[in-house]
């Protein structure tokens, strides 16, 4: 497995969190893990709805000083 | 002092102009020297294609001589870089020229990407290059009825462009009398229909209003052009007769051959500008890896923030302006009226109603851009 891939979305408002790990997902090999940074509390709840419906890991999620951390690995 | 700005784009015209004016008297005595290296001679104003796609523009009025824009004392080559050679802190050129730098602004843009999804370049329209967008108002004037399907990739240049077409669409239909046998459909990836929360309420309500359809969490995987259906990552599926989407987009392709960046976005400081372990590259546009909008607008205000920090550099020895991350975005919301999303790293956007007066100040824009690009609004 390749080194986790951090996808460091704090204050996109534009194209958004959820955005840059759609676009980003595509560039890790199936197995990868990542950890999409982000300070938009929406997105803590998004992202793993999306995970969800997609068929993706959601590994945790946890708030540390106003950043959110969200983990996951591509299964697909 | 030899400022190289490589890309002749909208952000590396407003630097190179800016720079040049700011240090005017360094340029004419000779201390500094701005050469700016493109790959064509001609300078296009990008947001005239969704115009161009709908006929409310033609492509002549795209276009300036990329020279006729530039301040005088900036040496202007169409010799486009092949390859960088960041630690001698040169650049070697198609034509095989070296040219060595003290500093250097990296603005190559990014280009559509529509490979990146299975059957998508063969069977959709697109509007991000000059020949796409005619071909799309040429299809689109041949359309007589049917289900038009907006689809799009992640990420794509100017993320308002998925609401503007499909509104200028719906306004499009309605002009030619046919706004009954057409149905607009349009999908979005995440979870509501723009990923800018105050755009979506507005907009989702004003879809719902002139019968537009929208499903969102729909996330393009392939196109099947036979039986004209799209299938998505989520494993939903939907029908079309005319596909038009907003492709996903890449940085150049000699940044990823010089494996400055994956997909050709360079790694930037989000602050500084400066290309990450590179104190005297600068990264503006769209061809930084930073995670705001790929427009204009972004390539606007960094190159004012780069622009004075080189200025500084030279005069002070150190820079002097952060970027914060702002973004002026207008939002076509038809062919009669608009609104604008403005925000930056901190502070979220807050669109207003759309007005008759913000679709005539975009009008008015798309003239006033040839001043924009001089560095002069």
């Amino acid at each position: 497995m390749a080194e986790k891939k951090v996808i460091d979305a704090r204050g996109s408002f534009c194209p958004g969190p959820l955005m840059e790990l759609i676009g980003g997902i595509k560039m890790v090999e199936i197995g990868d893990e990542i950890e999409v940074l982000s300070t938009d509390k929406g997105s803590a709840a998004e992202i793993p709805q999306w995970l969800k419906k997609v068929g993706h890991e959601h590994l945790g999620s946890h708030e540390e000083a106003g950043v959110w951390h969200v983990n996951l690995k591509r299964s697909k | 002092m030899k400022i190289l700005v490589v890309g002749g784009g909208m952000g590396g015209t407003i630097l190179a102009n800016n720079v040049a004016r700011t240090l005017k008297e360094e340029l004419k005595s000779g201390k500094v020297q701005i050469t700016m290296l493109s790959a064509s001679a001609q300078h296009m104003y990008q947001p005239g294609l969704l115009y161009v796609a709908v006929g409310r523009m033609t492509p002549n009025e795209l276009y300036r001589d990329q020279a006729s824009l530039l301040e005088p004392g900036i040496q202007f080559h169409v010799d486009p870089v092949e390859t960088f050679m960041l630690d001698a802190n040169q650049v070697k050129t198609k034509s095989g020229k070296t040219h060595s730098y003290d500093i250097m602004v990296i603005a190559t843009g990014s280009r559509m990407w529509p490979d990146s999804i299975p059957g998508l370049k063969e069977n959709a329209e697109f509007f991000y290059t000059e020949e796409s967008a005619v071909k799309m108002f040429h299809r689109l004037r041949q359309f007589e009825g049917g289900k038009i399907v907006i689809a799009m990739g992640v990420p794509h240049k100017c993320p308002m462009a998925p609401l503007e077409i499909t509104f200028m669409l719906n306004e499009y239909f309605i002009e030619r009398g046919i706004r009954d046998k057409v149905q607009i459909h349009y999908t979005y990836p995440i979870g509501r229909v723009h990923t800018l929360e105050n755009v979506a309420k507005w907009a989702q309500p004003e879809m719902d209003r002139v019968g537009i359809t929208y499903e969102t969490l729909f996330n393009l995987k392939s196109v099947d052009g036979e039986k004209r259906v799209l299938h998505s990552e989520e494993g939903t599926e939907v029908s079309y007769d005319m596909l038009i989407s907003i492709p996903a987009h890449k940085g150049m392709e000699v940044i990823e051959n010089n494996k400055m960046g994956a997909n050709g976005w360079i790694p930037t400081d989000r602050h500084n500008l400066n290309m990450e372990g590179r104190t005297n590259v600068f990264i503006l546009g769209d061809t930084t890896n930073i995670p705001i909008s790929k427009a204009g607008s972004t390539a606007h205000f960094e190159a004012e923030t780069v622009g004075a920090n080189i200025a500084a550099m030279v005069r002070f020895g150190a820079p002097v302006r952060k970027y914060d991350g702002k973004v002026f975005c207008f939002i076509q919301t038809g062919s009669e009226k608009a609104t604008y999303a403005m925000f930056n790293y901190l502070q979220p956007p807050d669109p207003k109603a759309p007005t008759r007066a913000i679709h005539w100040f975009k009008l008015a824009y798309n003239k006033l851009y040839w001043i924009s690009a001089r560095g002069l609004l």
